[in-house]
């Protein structure tokens, strides 16, 4: 299939992995995607490095798309894709991804699947798989309009990314009417590793008793760069915020990694963090539910068990 | 000053979801229905929206089938003064469909601000509110943790939270449409006399048809839903706290290979 284009996905001057991992898994299934990189100047160094990935990539550039916004984002694809007959138009699962591709399959009159964890190309279609309810199960969507638009959940798909030489093609891009205006940018206070990103995620659940008791699970979490993660009733609580929950009601997270610690286990709990590769579960209640999905499980009191663990993650680090 | 709401019945997040025979949805005999509790977010911010203005009417809207009505009744019972139900009994009917619903009875009843949850968590698309506004063209910002309508009612400044808990003051000429987050606000209990009011409250509806709809259907379609497949039964570590951690780390390093 033929006319497929990727919308990169990049921050602060860094291209996100998920962009890579869609590009594998088209080119894995032998389809030549074209990446695409909405930016200003600064767009320049991202395009230069997905050529590296991609046989093309086209950079649309104009000032106004140096600071992401939906309508800028959405007017500057649509502008530049409905002159390509795209068949597909895919990005990431992310937190720009998720806000301007509702935009953009508006703009087409198509609709949208996002947060896919799987694609198929056959023949002239293409078939998604997505959970839907949390991951308490999950679906096969099919596009009934041109092009088909979805996104992909981060840290899903393999990248195995092949070298190219690609050319970048820059064009200036049409950003058209844009009305929201980003008027400041709070940093968060302290940089913490994002969860639906993360490889390894460290969780706490009610058990933990306080706020200041996380600081055990961010002290194991430093030594191994994991995020960490709390359970609703853990964030209900007041022991952590809620951009920190994991579950239905909060994020769903697939590390290839995840330690749940003091935590029971309710069923929107697992739901958000049951695809994950491995999972470790430590608990002092042997018939706390979440043992069921663990691959390792440990019954005993996690105030003794972290610190431990801790100590352990540094001995290894030390010695590789 | 038209505040409005888009809401959505969904499953209760206890709900142990069981496949339908002919794998098209989820089985919905026994399943508790409640508000999307994002939805439960915007409902309260278009409440405490005309409190803080002392004008205004907050209608809520939702575009589902016949139960949906009960959601729309528990939000009047909240203080909502109005409710709109767009009857869609299509199983799938999907987002661009109900979107394309939703956007028309903005036009319709000339909403000057749309509330709405970030995501439904049945579907879990978070596609709606970028695709209303779209389709409505006017500006929308989604993941929003703090709404602050301007006195003049002519703007908004909202938050929105984006990955590592980075957030971004936004300002958008109203009307706009805006995605709640957890956090942005408590939603209140129903009150007696809301309940009772809520029984008795006279619904509005409309069919796709009134909608200039009638010909539109889905633009995804949807088939073999299927549970996750079960995890194979773990291993129980033994010892004490030292020796439980040192073999865990041997574990995930030697046979898991994660670390």
């Amino acid at each position: 299939m033929a006319n497929i284009f990727i919308v990169a996905d990049h921050k602060d001057g860094q291209l996100k992995r998920v962009t890579l991992e869609l590009l594998s898994e088209f080119q894995k299934q032998g389809a030549d995607p074209v990446a695409v990189v909405l930016g200003g100047p600064e767009g320049q160094a991202i395009a230069d490095t997905l050529a590296k990935s991609a046989s093309k990539v086209v950079f649309l550039e104009n000032a106004g798309l140096t600071q992401y916004t939906n309508e800028a984002y959405a007017n500057a694809l649509h502008a530049y894709l409905s002159k390509q007959s795209p068949h597909i138009v895919a990005t990431g699962a992310t937190s720009t991804g998720k806000d301007f591709l509702p935009r953009l399959a508006a703009k087409f009159a198509v609709g949208i699947a996002v947060d896919c964890t799987e694609f198929k190309l056959g023949g002239d279609k293409v078939t998604v798989q997505r959970p839907v309810y949390a991951g308490k199960c999950s679906k096969t969507v099919e596009f009934a309009g041109t092009p088909a638009v979805f996104s992909v959940r981060p840290n899903v798909l393999p990248a195995n990314n092949a070298a190219k030489s690609g050319t970048v093609e820059k064009i200036a891009a049409d950003i058209g009417q844009v009305r929201s205006k980003i008027s400041s940018v709070m940093a968060a206070a302290s940089k913490k590793v994002e969860l639906t990103e993360a490889d390894i995620i460290i969780s706490g659940g009610r058990s933990l008793k306080s706020a200041d008791n996380f600081k055990i699970l961010f002290d194991c979490a430093s030594v191994i760069g994991a995020a960490v993660g709390a359970s609703r009733a853990a964030v209900d609580a007041g022991f952590a915020p809620h951009d920190m929950q994991v579950g239905q009601t909060g994020k769903t997270v697939s590390p290839k990694l995840y330690i749940a610690c003091g935590i029971s286990g309710a069923i929107q709990h697992l739901a958000g963090m049951r695809t994950s590769k491995v999972i470790v579960a430590i608990n002092k209640d042997p018939e706390a539910p979440i043992f069921q999905k663990a691959d390792y499980s440990i019954v005993g009191d996690l105030f003794e068990i972290i610190p431990k663990l801790t100590e352990e993650f540094k001995k290894l680090k030390a010695s590789s | 000053m038209n505040i409005f709401v888009l809401l959505k019945q969904v499953p209760d997040t206890e709900t142990k979801i069981r496949i339908a025979g002919d794998k098209k949805g989820i089985e919905t005999n026994d399943v508790k229905w409640i508000i999307n509790p994002y939805d439960e977010f915007a409902v309260e911010e278009g409440l405490k929206t005309k409190e803080k203005l002392k004008e205004g009417t907050v209608t809520v809207v939702t575009a589902g089938p016949d139960r949906a009505v009960e959601a729309l009744r528990t939000a009047v019972a909240m203080g909502a003064d109005n409710a709109i139900h767009v009857k869609m009994d299509a199983p799938n009917a999907d987002t661009y469909l109900a979107a394309k619903a939703l956007a028309e009875v903005l036009k319709k009843e000339n909403a000057s601000i749309v509330f709405t949850g970030k995501q439904a968590i049945d579907d879990d698309q978070a596609a709606l509110v970028s695709f209303v506004a779209e389709l409505w063209n006017v500006p929308s910002a989604t993941v929003i943790v703090k709404v602050d309508v301007s006195a003049d009612k002519k703007s908004v400044q909202v938050q929105r939270e984006v990955e590592g808990g980075t957030k971004f003051v936004i300002d958008c000429p109203l009307p706009a449409v805006l995605g709640l987050d957890k956090g942005v606000n408590t939603p209140r209990y129903a009150s007696l006399p809301g309940i009772m009011k809520a029984k008795k409250k006279e619904i509005k509806t409309y069919q796709l048809a009134d909608l200039g709809l009638g010909s539109e259907s889905p633009k995804t379609i949807d088939s073999n839903f299927q549970l996750p497949a079960e995890r194979a039964a773990g291993k129980k570590l033994s010892g004490d706290a030292g020796a439980q951690a040192a073999e865990l780390v041997k574990l995930l390093r030697e046979e898991a290979k994660v670390i």
